[in-house]
């Protein structure tokens, strides 16, 4: 796939940015360019090769099912930019 | 007291002496900080009161018995890192505001052996960069040069540590950095293993590159401060349970015995001439120390970086999907009618340029159509320069390398241009996608008067040949006029 299709407007909604039309031309500058470095991973041949997600796998680490105490809320909720009563507020989700 | 030399090893032996106490000497380090630190700019926050207050708690401590460690050391540390109570920016706009309600596990391990914490230290936004000139909040110069950048991401601990206004402070190396600002500034780095320091509390970047690690001026300091935090945590499954051996007392002796590997990837066309002759003129010096030095080989060093810039984008992409307005930091005061609004506008006005130049690169790499073509494959990559290190490995003990191509860069030079920025980190991301551990140690000046930093390399867990390899070559270097 070529790295100039990204359309980089598209992606930044993927991504839940907003770009001012400055930062949309600069990066529809750039990130192809990054892409194009990138292609470089094309030249090795990887068929067969297990991939290495962490550097040391570890799975189901698992801990004794006891409960523990975690964040009281107040220290939770202490630095919400909007709180009411013992919540985070945010704009209405549901339609009235 | 003269706080600009002063190592933890002196600072602990002096405060059992009861030659000066923790308010002394944390005193110091505030006065030090007043003094130089307007035109270094190595700290985002300090709260003298707070920091004098632990500092007569741990004089309290020591009057009624007590004897941790590092009881009354007063330490930097980079704002990535939750200590309760203190602010935690990742210098960026959009945790402004914000206070950690807990500490993460390296700084309750540090607080259980008696460390103060004085102050918060710039980085790139989110360790971000190589530079630390993405750092949304201020510039940070370079001690041994202020018209050059500290390198980074951990350039605010690195300029602490070298510019005399810490005794040592903490860094994330996600790429190399620790490593390449301590080599840029002139003081030691240290990344640990995957694995060997909990990442509990550590604003997660890319989460299965970042380690948490001291930045010192001496090699017998960093062992000192792992050994305090390395090991298992049940909060964080992906540290392993491993003893931790008493790194400082196993330093001492020469290298003989050790065989130590030259990548021939490493010392290639591009390398700064001065970098190369002092790195050389260290290999030298650990030949001298007794060391047999061999040529090998790591034929995938040319793909390590495309391979860790996928990885780490779309790690990164992921976990900085938590900053959205709702639940901590800032939240866009632009009235918004629906939640998607007000991710959206919390999200542009709070994440600076390269965070969202990461995030937008992280996102297409996972996006369907493309996450094979550029993610599984990076992966997959990943596995061969693994394996590159595991043959290197066989056939010696430990690997030295330059830790960056260049010495520092004049400030606003690669501002234009990311790839250029990305490349500064072509020695270092291998050991983070390898999972190994790695050392930055001072070799010495340029005719510029700028330090450089041998790299020595190590299998996963051998922190201790690490070490005592760094220790050795420093004891070398300080004999020899």
């Amino acid at each position: 796939m070529a790295a100039e299709e990204i359309d980089v407007a598209y992606v930044a909604q993927l991504a839940t940015i907003r770009l001012t039309d400055e930062e949309s031309r600069l990066f529809q500058r750039q990130i192809p360019v990054i892409l194009a470095y990138m292609e470089k991973l094309r030249r090795l041949d990887v068929s067969g090769i297990e991939p290495t997600s962490h550097g040391h796998p570890v799975y189901n680490v698992l801990r004794d099912d006891v409960p523990t105490p975690g964040l009281d809320a107040e220290r939770a909720l202490a630095n919400a930019p909007a709180r009411m009563r013992n919540t985070f507020k945010v704009p209405r989700i549901v339609e009235s | 007291m003269d706080i600009g030399s002063l190592t933890v090893r002196a600072a602990i032996d002096g405060l059992r002496k009861r030659q000066f106490s923790s308010v002394e000497l944390t005193r110091a380090v505030l006065d030090a900080i007043m003094a130089r630190d307007g035109v270094i700019g190595a700290y985002l926050w300090v709260d003298e009161a707070d920091a004098l207050k632990q500092a007569a708690a741990a004089d309290a401590a020591r009057a009624g018995g007590s004897d941790g460690l590092l009881l009354g050391v007063p330490l930097a540390i980079k704002d990535i890192l939750n200590v309760e109570g203190q602010p935690c920016t990742c210098a960026s706009k959009i945790l402004a505001g914000y206070r950690a309600p807990y500490d993460a596990t390296v700084i309750a391990r540090l607080r259980e052996a008696g460390a103060v914490f004085a102050g918060r230290t710039n980085l790139d936004e989110f360790a971000m960069g190589s530079t630390t000139e993405n750092s949304a909040i201020q510039l940070t110069r370079n001690p041994a040069a202020p018209d050059r950048v500290p390198g980074g991401s951990s350039g605010g601990s690195a300029a602490a540590v070298a510019g005399g206004m810490a005794l040592a402070a903490l860094g994330t190396d996600t790429g190399g950095s620790i490593r390449q600002p301590a080599s840029n500034c002139g003081c030691v780095g240290l990344k640990p293993s995957y694995g060997r320091v909990s990442r509990y509390g550590l604003v997660a970047f890319a989460s299965s590159l970042d380690q948490i690690g001291p930045m010192t001026r001496t090699v017998e300091d960093a062992s000192l401060l792992l050994g305090v935090m390395g090991g298992r945590d049940p909060r964080d499954a992906t540290t392993l349970d491993r003893a931790v051996p008493d790194y400082a007392a196993a330093l001492g002796g020469d290298l003989t015995g050790l065989r130590l590997g030259l990548p021939k990837e490493y010392f290639v066309t591009g390398l700064d001439p001065e970098v190369a002759r002092l790195v050389q003129d260290a290999v030298e010096a650990c030949r001298r120390c007794g060391a047999e030095i061999v040529e090998v080989s790591l034929p995938h060093t040319e793909y390590a970086v495309a391979t860790y810039y996928i990885l780490a984008s779309a790690e990164a992409s992921t976990n900085l999907a938590r900053f959205d307005g709702v639940r901590y930091g800032r939240r866009s005061a632009v009235p918004a009618d629906t939640p998607l609004d007000m991710y959206l506008n919390t999200r542009a006005e709070g994440f600076g340029r390269e965070v969202k130049r990461r995030i937008i690169l992280g996102t297409y790499v996972l996006s369907s159509g493309y996450y094979d073509a550029y993610y599984t494959h990076a992966q997959r990559v990943r596995t061969l320069i693994r394996r590159d290190f595991d043959e290197a490995f066989k056939r010696c003990d430990a690997l030295l390398t330059p830790v960056s191509p260049d010495p520092a860069y004049l400030i606003g030079a690669t501002a234009e241009d990311p790839l250029k920025a990305y490349l500064i980190d072509i020695f270092t991301v291998t050991a983070n996608l390898a999972g190994i551990c790695g050392i930055a140690v001072p070799c010495g000046t340029t005719r510029a008067g700028l330090p450089v930093g041998l790299q020595v390399l190590a299998p996963a867990f051998e922190e201790g040949t690490l070490l005592r390899i760094g220790h050795a070559y420093e004891q070398a270097r300080e004999a020899r006029p």
